[in-house]
């Protein structure tokens, strides 16, 4: 035994110090492991997690207007814009040279588009002065000032201008301050009228009814899943078949026909009304609301739920139940105290799949949902689609990104993420 | 002879079978055309896309991607890939894809066909180029139907019958945007139908706007797809309803259910085709040849067989026929017969182009509370 403490470090058959060898032969099993991973590890890197920071970017950045005027965002700086009087000769020269660049290259009108979403009626103001200025020469039709004030009364107003040097520079918190009910104002961040605050309405809603949605799930999934779980398996399979169909088939099908269930003159209240359980006249509103949104994505999202926590229970023995009982627990002390403890990684692998699948769902709150039952996920579609305004969607993205990590972390830290278990 | 020769020889009679196809114009041999889908899509492909091909001999490939253009343009754009050629849009969607320079400019004067009197497309089309980048197609309008059966003896014949809940009690379905309904709204709360934009360019006019609807709110199911009203009328979860004239059309004329028009105020929009930027000079010159076949007099008027929107150019209107599977004549469904339009209320795009974003802020979270 003496021997070896004696002469030296542990050699390995080579005559390579052992633990040199040892680390070298770890490092290769790492190279080897990310080199069978890298196939995946680049694809997500470069279809996913690179397009989603591109995309989140553009929540604070605002190159346009310092590229597209850039003479008259310098010239602009110099204007003191709480003096109450408009900016002098020179701020309108720079807007005239300018203006005739981007007249040239047909950007005007993106600014205007841009400058819209701060102050409404920036967008025809540029369209429209775009056609007077087109016929403009630079060099003989000074000064500009009048000249712009025939085009349009819009620029002989102070807020325009305000607008424009409060957005002229490269990054703006505008979007993010706009995605909480907030506008950038020449006086720094302030509330949005009332009458136009409705995001953070619609972030609260998505998250209390996600989390109403995720407890109707597990409600009704854990009987079921229980069932898969304790039958033989060739009635559990085709109990399997009947949880699968519905998975299989597509979610516009399965929204259209909860409307087909759910509406005034449907399939339910046509029931009710015959058994006599409510009158023709009240017939019952289950669609187009709050319910009908819970109903249809409980139904959608159900086999997410299912399949994780059936897998977890068919790892845990019957016999552990019976093992209780026979030690003197009742039915009750047996399930909760012996069953239920096994069973909770299921349920959070089910519960986490579905809250953050059904905090992004825009389809069925869109269909069924009405006015009161859509999810800020809708807005989003509006700004990405309809708006164009990708700035304001991506500082609502963002939002979006951060409360799930947020919750994930609030998850972790109470119920323990190595708690959850997909099978 | 030689490999090499069989080869040069066999490929100097391929260039001169080609040739000819270069020759005109050097034009791409496929098309990419992106509409709505459904009846109207099949309408296009009938009157323009099927004649257009057997003509050239070129493939169209239909996108039914309309609804979600002007999104998608804008990424092919930054991404530098366009790969749509012409694309079916609504005027409001172009003005908003030329203001963001994503539609070419183009001139009536050139790239349109002249009508066959001569009259050129400028005045052919007259009032609707809307914009600089947008060749019209059809008008449509957005109006009302109602149920036969539910509304009593004496059926809705005004606007304002709408938000009358006492003589027209029951459900009514209203689109999901402040479009079109913030306009009805004011009309029927004593706005004169020329003051109405600006009216409601102010904050004030458009709380007098949501008051007024908002005495209807609890009896509103809002739509947000052209198929809800017509669906919703078939089940009689509503008594009336707007949607798209089209829609309608097919309700009552191919479906045969017991559902009317009211045409009153009803509102006028129009449909065209854009043409996008960052096209190779091939595909672009395919793309204008084929506007040029496809938004000439006849075609438009062909067109009205299959759908019941009207043809965007004057000179097409005389040529509109009977409906190619029915037999019934077209002209007394088109939104714009004169029995139609005797109050017609007139959709002003500028004003909604710079208040759309702000304006709808604030329905929708007026919808929310």
């Amino acid at each position: 035994m003496s021997d070896s403490t004696a002469t030296g470090p542990v050699l390995a058959a080579d005559g390579t110090p052992l633990k040199k060898s040892l680390a070298q032969a770890l490092r290769r099993e790492k190279t080897r492991a990310l080199l069978l991973i890298a196939p995946l590890l680049i694809f997500v890197l470069i279809s996913f997690i690179f397009p989603i920071g591109k995309m989140l970017f553009r929540s604070v950045e605002n190159d346009i207007v310092a590229d597209t005027i850039p003479l008259t965002v310098v010239e602009l700086a110099k204007w003191d814009a709480s003096s109450g009087e408009l900016p002098n000769e020179d701020v309108y020269a720079a807007m005239a040279a300018d203006m005739v660049v981007a007249i040239a290259a047909k950007a005007h009108t993106r600014l205007g588009s841009r400058l819209n979403y701060e102050q409404t009626g920036l967008s025809s103001l540029f369209r429209k002065s775009g056609r007077a200025i087109k016929k403009w020469d630079l060099a003989t039709d000074a000064p500009f000032k009048e000249k712009f004030l025939e085009i349009h009364d819009g620029w002989g107003t102070v807020e325009v201008w305000q607008t424009i040097q409060t957005h002229s520079g490269r990054k703006t918190s505008g979007y993010f301050l706009n995605a909480i009910d907030m506008q950038l104002s020449p006086d720094g961040p302030a509330a949005q009228p009332e009458s136009k605050q409705i995001l953070i309405t619609l972030f609260k809603r998505t998250m209390i009814m996600s989390m109403i949605i995720t407890i109707s799930c597990i409600l009704l999934a854990y009987p079921v899943a229980w069932i898969l779980a304790n039958l033989p398996a060739r009635k559990a399979n085709l109990l399997m078949i009947l949880v699968l169909l519905p998975f299989w088939t597509s979610l516009l099908v399965r929204t259209s026909a909860w409307k087909v269930m759910l509406q005034q003159q449907g399939v339910i209240n046509d029931i009710l009304v015959w058994l006599g359980l409510v009158a023709d006249a009240d017939r019952l509103v289950m669609i187009n609301n709050q319910t009908g949104t819970i109903i249809a994505m409980t139904h959608i999202l159900l086999p997410f739920m299912i399949l994780p926590m059936y897998s977890v229970m068919q790892t845990i023995p019957i016999t552990y139940l019976r093992a209780a009982k026979s030690l003197g627990a009742t039915n009750w002390t047996a399930f909760w105290r012996v069953y239920f403890p096994q069973s909770v990684p299921g349920i959070g692998a089910g519960s986490i799949l579905v809250f953050i699948l059904s905090i992004g769902y825009y389809i069925t709150p869109e269909i069924v949902g009405g006015t009161k039952g859509v999810f800020i996920s809708n807005r989003i579609a509006y700004h990405i689609s309809s708006s164009l305004n990708w700035g304001l969607a991506a500082a609502l993205g963002a939002i979006l990104l951060a409360l799930v990590l947020i919750l994930y972390w609030a998850y972790d830290k109470i119920v323990g993420i190595d708690n959850v278990k997909l099978g | 002879m030689s490999f090499t020769k069989t080869l040069l020889v066999s490929t100097a009679v391929a260039a001169m079978a080609v040739g000819p196809a270069f020759a005109d114009g050097h034009m791409a041999n496929e098309l990419t055309i992106v509409s709505w889908g459904g009846a109207y899509s099949k309408s296009q492909k009938l009157a323009y896309h099927d004649p257009y091909a057997a003509n050239t001999g070129i493939t169209i490939i239909n996108d039914d991607s309309s609804a979600e253009a002007v999104a998608k343009l804008r990424a092919m754009n930054e991404a530098n890939n366009v790969t749509w050629d012409v694309v079916d849009a609504e005027a409001a969607d172009a003005i908003r894809l030329c203001d963001e320079g994503l539609a070419m400019e183009i001139d009536p004067d050139t790239m349109l066909a002249a009508a066959p009197d001569g009259t050129s497309a400028r005045d052919d089309f007259g009032a609707l180029l809307v914009s600089e980048c947008f060749i019209p197609q059809i008008v449509y309008s957005t109006t009302f139907g109602y149920r036969t059966d539910l509304v009593g003896d004496t059926p809705p014949s005004k606007i304002c019958d709408v938000f009358d809940l006492e003589a027209y009690p029951g459900k009514r379905s209203l689109e999901k945007r402040p479009i079109n309904n913030m306009e009805w709204a004011l009309l029927c709360d004593g706005v004169a139908k020329d003051a109405v934009y600006d009216v409601l360019a102010t904050p004030e006019g458009q709380d007098q706007a949501l008051a007024k609807l908002g005495t209807i709110k609890d009896s509103v199911i809002w739509w947000s797809a052209g198929a809800d009203t017509p669906q919703l009328l078939a089940d009689g979860e509503v008594i009336m309803g707007s949607t798209y004239n089209g829609r309608l059309f097919s309700l009552i004329v191919e479906q045969n259910q017991p559902v009317a028009m009211m045409w009153d105020a009803q509102v006028f929009s129009l449909d065209g085709w854009i043409i996008p930027t960052g096209l190779s000079p091939e595909r672009q010159a395919r793309a204008l040849d084929y506007i040029m076949f496809a938004t000439d007099t006849q075609r438009l008027a062909d067109q009205s067989k299959y759908i019941s929107y009207g043809p965007a150019r004057a000179s097409s209107a005389p040529l509109v026929g009977k409906h190619a599977e029915l037999g019934i004549d077209m002209a007394p469904h088109m939104p714009t017969d004169p029995n139609n339009a005797k109050n017609t209320f007139l959709y002003n795009l500028e004003f909604w182009a710079d208040y759309r974003d702000d304006i709808d802020a604030k329905f929708q979270a007026w919808l929310a509370k």
